[in-house]
């Protein structure tokens, strides 16, 4: 009997530890870019989690943050990490499409719920096989770029020049931009490109002078797209120019300063909350994402990607409780599936981007309701319009 | 293309290619003096243009707290390593020469009132903290190796600018940022307008390459960095210390890095990470100059930047290839056209 106490003691050490995973809270792991060249994208979503409710219907929430270093790789592998050793509820995630889309069939296999921080349709669309477990509080570029579009038309842009970066987003903002350009029949005169890391944008933009626009869109993400933009009021362009929402955040106002007044931009209705009428459906939600933000990390400091990442709060939020009706979280499989179809089922749930209508065809859910015009006025997002 | 747009894009390439001047010579000075490929070259160079902007926003540039640590870890190393070879009347010198910048540079930051130091005192401060880095670097990462061989000095060159880019998050934080001009406003010369800030970048390029031409051609320690390059084992037995002069030639190396940093944040927006492309820039330039001829890297400098202009303007998805293409006939040509005698590698 003597020699078999150590023995006892293990097993009743493991039957505790397993007890102990009985009982497990709910676990939701992210994956974001807290290094690497999208790393001012994912340090302001973590900054945004650690602000989401820490208990959900009396049950304790716990929040595992990975770093992917921006490389889909490492998404990949975090995920896994993520789902076979932490064993996530769901899970947020990833800053940017790449990585997003190589998380696809990693949680579809596992059958774990996501939810997508970045702007890629084709990381949520179409809503089968894999793509049934994954949802995206993001607009799409295609929303964007049709609000900016109208909003030239309405404002007498005849002729358009683009420059974009020269990778997915680009690409991305070209394709839906061109496309809703031409609806409103906008005629684009030049269209340029340019890398992120790039000292220099004067060539392309003597191009785009050469070539007389009414206006100029510049399809990039952060701080580097305020070079195109100081290189334009530079070389003398005398008409409007706009940005994309990919800009929408303190530090490229701070980089670009005055270069940027007078700018018009598509953004998330959630960074102007303030200054919705009153009677929106969405001031509130919008409201309380301000406040909460503003409390936390100080004025001004409101920006597109906090916005994705408290939405996908939301979404946790409304589903958790639901999915604990169908299934206790000791029942992983059973209450992953109930937190898909809790999620799906989201109908005119307010968030800090928009009024969110999930149907089995559509996990974005978003409509024109997400989009605000703004003009960069003295380093303050300056509401245009709203809804669009 | 007309006139007007090819003397934009002249101008703009000139003053590119400045700039890639400044940090190519940097690379041919280090490798001529320690064989170091010298990587983190931009690395420098970005520290000292965000050291600069957090000093002009009025904040102590956090890169003085890797200073210190650099400081004191390699007081430590000197001083077991006297104490151990029985030197210990040297101590005193030694120690003080590891940790006066360190100490100078830590009260500096965080006790002057940095906002109103005007932009000369700034720059000023910006360097303390960043120039020091270069010879503390050398010190404990490649002087413990200084007798390698090429290859494993440039892995160390590799290993030391991944460290740097992270601490450079670290320290820096994502975003980028931007500096104010020496000088704002332009003037118009023959129908183009030229900003005072162009003058400023392209005159203190040619200042610095020819304050370093009369550095080595006519001071003491100038000679002593040339004799090294030439031969390091003859210039050892004529009492030249090797680790001194790599000192010296890191010291110059980080002040080249900053002061191009700090030229460039003031046309461009610098990253924590934005040093390594446009350090590579530099290689391809001193490539171009064979690593050894510093008028050669400056003119291969100049040729880099207005490749680049002109690319952009012509191919602008297809810049960057078109740039780092260059090596290629340039190391075909070199590989033909002359037979070099390489230095006995250990």
């Amino acid at each position: 009997m003597k020699q078999n106490t150590p023995r006892v003691l293990t097993v009743a050490f493991m039957l505790a530890l397993g007890i102990g995973v009985a009982h497990a809270d709910i676990t939701i792991g992210a994956v974001l870019s807290l290094t690497g060249p999208a790393a001012s994208l994912g340090i302001p979503e973590n900054k945004t989690i650690a602000l989401l409710p820490r208990s959900i219907a009396g049950e304790k929430i716990r929040y595992i943050v990975l770093d992917d270093r921006s490389d889909p790789t490492e998404a990949v592998k975090d995920t896994k990490k993520l789902i076979d050793v932490d064993k996530v509820d769901a899970i947020i995630g990833a800053s940017i499409t790449p990585n997003a889309l190589a998380m696809v069939d990693v949680i579809g296999a596992a059958q774990v719920p996501t939810i997508t921080l970045a702007s890629g349709y084709n990381i949520a669309f179409p809503v089968a096989g894999y793509r049934e477990w994954m949802f995206m509080p993001v607009q799409t570029t295609a929303l964007m770029a049709r609000s900016t579009a109208k909003y030239m038309a309405a404002h007498g842009v005849k002729t358009a020049g683009f420059i974009g970066f020269d990778n997915a987003l680009g690409e991305d903002w070209w394709k839906n931009f061109s496309a809703e350009a031409k609806a409103e029949g906008i005629v684009i005169v030049a269209s340029e490109r340019f890398e992120p890391t790039t000292t220099s944008v004067t060539g392309q933009v003597l191009h785009l002078l050469a070539a007389k626009p009414d206006a100029v869109l510049i399809a990039a993400s952060g701080t580097p797209a305020a070079l195109p933009q100081r290189a334009l009021k530079q070389l003398g362009f005398k008409g409007q120019i706009y940005q994309t929402h990919g800009v929408a955040n303190p530090d490229f106002l701070r980089v670009c300063g005055a270069d940027c007044n007078g700018t018009i931009l598509s953004l998330s209705p959630g960074i102007v909350a303030s200054q919705l009428p009153s009677g929106s459906a969405i001031k509130q939600s919008t409201m309380l994402f301000a406040q909460t933000y503003e409390k936390a990390y100080g004025k001004n400091s409101l920006n597109q990607f906090s916005t994705a990442a408290w939405d996908a709060g939301l979404f946790l939020e409304h589903a958790i409780p639901l999915a604990l009706k169908q299934a206790r979280p000791e029942n992983a499989t059973a209450f992953r599936a109930a937190l898909r179809s809790a999620m799906a089922g989201i109908r005119n749930l307010p968030g800090s981007q928009g009024l969110y209508n999930m149907s089995p065809t559509n996990h974005n859910g978003l409509d024109d309701r997400a989009v605000a015009v703004a003009e960069i006025l003295n380093g303050q997002w300056t509401l245009l319009q709203y809804p669009n | 293309m007309n006139l007007d747009i090819a003397l934009y894009l002249g101008q703009n390439g000139v003053t590119l290619g400045a700039i890639y001047a400044l940090l190519a010579l940097a690379l041919v000075l280090v490798f001529a003096v320690t064989k170091v490929i010298f990587i983190p070259q931009g690395e420098l160079m970005t520290f000292g243009a965000l050291s600069l902007v957090s000093i002009h926003s009025g904040h102590a540039p956090k890169v003085v707290w890797l200073l210190v640590v650099l400081g004191v870890v390699a007081a430590l190393l000197d001083a077991g390593q006297l104490l151990r070879h029985r030197q210990g009347s040297r101590l005193a010198a030694v120690l003080a020469g590891d940790l006066v910048w360190p100490l100078l540079a830590l009260p500096a930051a965080y006790l002057l009132p940095l906002s109103s130091i005007g932009y000369p005192g700034q720059i000023l401060l910006a360097l303390l903290v960043t120039v020091p880095l270069g010879p503390l670097l050398y010190r404990l990462v490649y002087q413990p190796v200084a007798q390698a061989s090429v290859l494993t000095l440039l892995l160390l060159s590799v290993a030391l600018h991944l460290a740097l880019t992270t601490l450079g998050l670290f320290l820096f934080g994502p975003e980028g940022s931007r500096l104010p001009a020496f000088t704002d406003g332009s003037f118009t010369f023959a129908g183009l307008p030229v900003d005072y800030q162009t003058l400023w970048i392209v005159g203190l390029s040619a200042v610095l390459v020819l304050a370093l031409f009369g550095f080595f051609n006519f001071t003491l320690y100038g000679k002593a960095l040339r004799a090294t390059a030439v031969n390091r084992t003859g210039a050892q037995l004529m009492g030249i210390s090797t680790a001194f002069a790599g000192k010296i030639a890191f010291t110059l190396a980080a002040l080249i890095g900053a002061l191009s940093g700090i030229l460039i944040a003031s046309t461009t927006i610098i990253y924590y990470d934005s040093g390594f492309v446009i350090g590579l820039k530099g290689f391809v330039a001193a490539i171009i100059g064979g690593l050894a001829s510093y008028p050669a890297a400056a003119a291969g400098s100049i040729f880099v930047g207005l490749v680049e202009s002109f690319s952009s303007f012509w191919a602008s998805a297809y810049k960057d290839v078109i740039v780092f293409a260059l090596i290629l006939p340039v190391l075909l040509w070199r590989s033909l056209g002359s037979h070099h005698a390489e230095e006995d590698e250990a």
